[in-house]
């Protein structure tokens, strides 16, 4: 009954959710209110000095969120593609950070010809794409089922991919630059300080991150949405609830195959311009982006789009919290939240088994 | 998962030795390995002491370390990355406990108190993985060792009050103790030779003893085992802790051997070597991993000069490895070992015609 409800109107029941769950957990939702509003008053609010001595400059908390969501925009990027090629083939694509590497340095050759940013995206998407479509066609679809050789090949792939991408690259890291339109920092309305003249100092932000997270959050609601309300949307969840059945019905199932791990290579090929824009690319980010990838679906849930941009946020966030607060062991703050999810919920946040 | 469902427990083939006593039974069986063994106790006679421990030495050193990788992946059905993480942790907590060129860091207690204390923390950790990665099943066990592999490295990258970032230490050389200095090329061999046989038989015994049997059945069928009444997880922990004893022993040695540690000796590239090695010398037989780790040493040697020789660039090593890799995968899926005990087959077999037809059909 309640599947139906919520196939004809989705928000309604929704909301109807939500005011149940409200009315079964009271104590809970206070919780929570509190600790949303809690967390509104730190972002927008000046701090009171006490409260900066215990928990540094307002500027370095405001920053760490703002890097933090961003990043977490970048992870989601590279990790969709990654969950999506996972939940639908179940194969663990560990060539994903060598496809990001990939699209970095194509869109890279793309500016350096074309002086555009934005055609650069066009590039990468469709040199990743095609790379994509290749591993599938030609070997993956050879060895269906077989998903641990699958991942060992993935594995090859990426040692020789990363070797070429030295050979051709070099060592060096390379930074995309900013097309002007969008360098440079804006205002946004957020006090950090307060001066001894009582003046309110805003944050300064770069423009592209912002401008890249919100086409992240665009991407994934135009994912969510293509997953949801279209045909091809519907053939790709049949797919991954069980795709012997759907293949059954004469869905041609390889095409699709194709498609995903095309769309998904071609996802985490221009995460590699954003992420040369953001930071930088160069040997070695390759691994880095493969266990960013790795970290936000085993904490997202394994194969669910929602799941991964839950799991970007958090791993993203994550990050730049330890980096700015306990520096020496950054990196233990995510692999703590890894080794939680996968002790109260092995399957992930979002994750189903 | 065929992969992984080659590995034997006992004797298949059924020889003439059979009519002979069980000593001259069991020589002919391993016939192979014993003469190995004599060829590696008598090598220092002939090979100098850069082939000695630079290249045999090394290679029984990854080999142990492979060897817990090749226990977990072809009698547990858990392909596990970590392992040179665990060699890693072991190899720093020697460095952190015993001796090394930084007094700021390295804590200078002996050897017999510093190694024991490393292979627990080691131990420990090894388990800790178990637990985790045995909360899911199959493929998600590569996906999460793999993170912490990964986790592990970006920590010895960045933190400085124990694992020293990226410089590492260096100046770690094996003890002297019972009046030989180890640090010697020739000691230092046999103190390997003698682990990587000590690690080799205790595989084999194990895989045979109750514990690897019932291994190999929660390998095989999880649920069917959990019925009869064994406990699925518990064997699945306490072997990544077998594999992590010996993958500590790995490390230790490892350290001894390179007088240096720095993240890049558990980083991922050596991770994913590790498996490289195991994979392409097979998961179904323990030796398997020895072969591997000899092959991957050789190559890393001399690559280098038989590129440049037939007039390819030298440092495209990477990619002949990755290369040779695929091509295993693709073709010979379980490994050097598969590839061997298919043209043993067919040369007995051709053999057999030659001689008397009648008995072809084995």
């Amino acid at each position: 009954m309640s599947t139906t409800v919520s196939q004809d109107s989705p928000a309604v029941a929704r909301g109807d959710a939500l005011g149940r769950w409200i009315g079964r957990h009271p104590i809970w939702a206070l919780v929570i209110a509190v600790a949303a509003i809690f967390f509104l008053w730190l972002v927008l609010a000046p701090w009171p000095a006490g409260f900066e001595d215990v928990f540094g400059k307002k500027r370095l908390f405001i920053n760490a969120l703002f890097n933090g969501a961003t990043l977490g925009g970048l992870y989601f990027l590279v990790a969709t593609g990654f969950t999506l090629i996972f939940g639908l083939m179940r194969n663990v694509n560990l060539a994903h950070g060598s496809l990001y590497l990939f699209g970095g340095y194509m869109g890279y050759e793309a500016t350096q010809w074309t002086d555009s940013w934005l055609f650069s995206f066009v590039i990468a998407f469709i040199s990743c794409a095609i790379v994509g479509i290749a591993m599938q066609y030609f070997i993956f679809r050879r060895m269906e089922g077989q998903d641990l050789r699958q991942t060992l090949v993935t594995l090859g792939l990426s040692i020789v991919f990363a070797d070429l991408m030295v050979w051709v690259w070099g060592g060096n890291a390379i930074q995309i630059d900013t097309p002007d339109y969008l360098s440079g920092p804006i205002p946004t309305p957020i006090v950090v300080a307060v001066k001894s003249s009582g003046e309110a100092v805003f944050l300064q932000y770069p423009l592209v991150r912002l401008v890249i997270f919100a086409a992240a959050v665009l991407i994934g609601i135009g994912m969510w949405l293509a997953l949801n309300r279209t045909r091809i949307g519907v053939m790709i969840r049949a797919g991954v609830d069980d795709r012997d059945m759907l293949s059954v019905l004469g869905y041609r199932v390889q095409w699709l195959f194709v498609a995903v791990f095309a769309f998904g290579a071609g996802l985490a090929g221009m995460a590699g311009i954003v992420g040369g824009t953001f930071q930088s690319i160069s040997l070695g980010e390759d691994s880095h982006f493969l266990l960013a990838s790795l970290q936000v679906v085993i904490v997202g849930g394994m194969g669910s789009i929602p799941g991964a941009a839950l799991g970007a946020l958090i791993i993203g966030l994550a990050e730049q919290f330890g980096q700015t607060y306990f520096q020496n062991y950054a990196t233990v703050s995510t692999f703590v939240i890894m080794v939680i999810v996968l002790a109260v919920r092995p399957q992930g946040l979002l994750g189903r088994r | 998962m065929a992969l992984l469902q080659t590995t034997e427990t006992g004797p298949i083939e059924i020889t003439d030795a059979q009519r002979g006593g069980a000593f001259s039974q069991w020589v002919s069986r391993n016939a192979a390995i014993l003469l190995l063994g004599i060829v590696l106790i008598i090598l220092p006679a002939v090979a100098s002491n850069f082939i000695l421990v630079q290249v045999v030495g090394w290679a029984m050193i990854l080999g142990i370390i492979a060897l817990s990788l090749m226990f977990l992946a072809g009698y547990g059905g858990m392909v596990s990355l970590a392992q040179m993480t665990v060699a890693g942790v072991s190899g720093y907590m020697i460095t952190v406990f015993g001796v090394s060129s930084l007094p700021a860091i390295s804590l200078f207690w002996p050897w017999w108190i510093a190694a024991p204390i490393a292979i627990v923390i080691a131990v420990a950790f090894g388990a800790l993985t178990g637990v985790l990665s045995s909360r899911t099943e199959g493929i998600y066990t590569i996906m999460i060792t793999l993170a912490i592999a990964a986790a592990f490295f970006y920590l010895t990258l960045q933190n400085w009050p124990i694992f020293n970032g990226f410089a590492g230490f260096t100046t770690i050389p094996a003890p002297v103790a019972f009046g030989v200095n180890w640090k010697e090329p020739l000691p230092l061999y046999y103190l390997i030779l003698f682990f990587a046989a000590l690690s080799y038989i205790a595989v084999v015994y194990i895989s045979r003893a109750p514990f690897g049997l019932a291994l190999q059945g929660v390998r095989d069928n999880p649920r069917r085992m959990e019925a009869i009444g064994y406990n699925v997880t518990a064997h699945r922990v306490a072997a990544y802790a077998f594999a992590a004893l010996i993958a500590s022993i790995g490390g230790i040695l490892m350290v001894w051997l390179n007088n240096q540690i720095s993240p890049g000796s558990a980083g991922i590239e050596a991770t994913i070597d590790l498996l490289v090695i195991a994979v392409v010398g097979g998961l179904g037989h323990p030796i398997g991993a020895f072969v591997g780790a000899i092959i991957y040493v050789i190559l890393r040697t001399f690559a280098l000069d038989a590129l440049v020789a037939v007039g390819l660039d030298g440092r495209r090593f990477q990619t002949l490895i990755g290369l040779g890799f695929l091509l295993i995968v693709l073709f010979s899926p379980d490994g050097m070992i598969g590839l061997w005990r298919r043209l043993v087959e067919r040369a007995s077999r051709s053999g057999n015609s030659n001689n008397s037809g009648n008995r072809s059909g084995h």
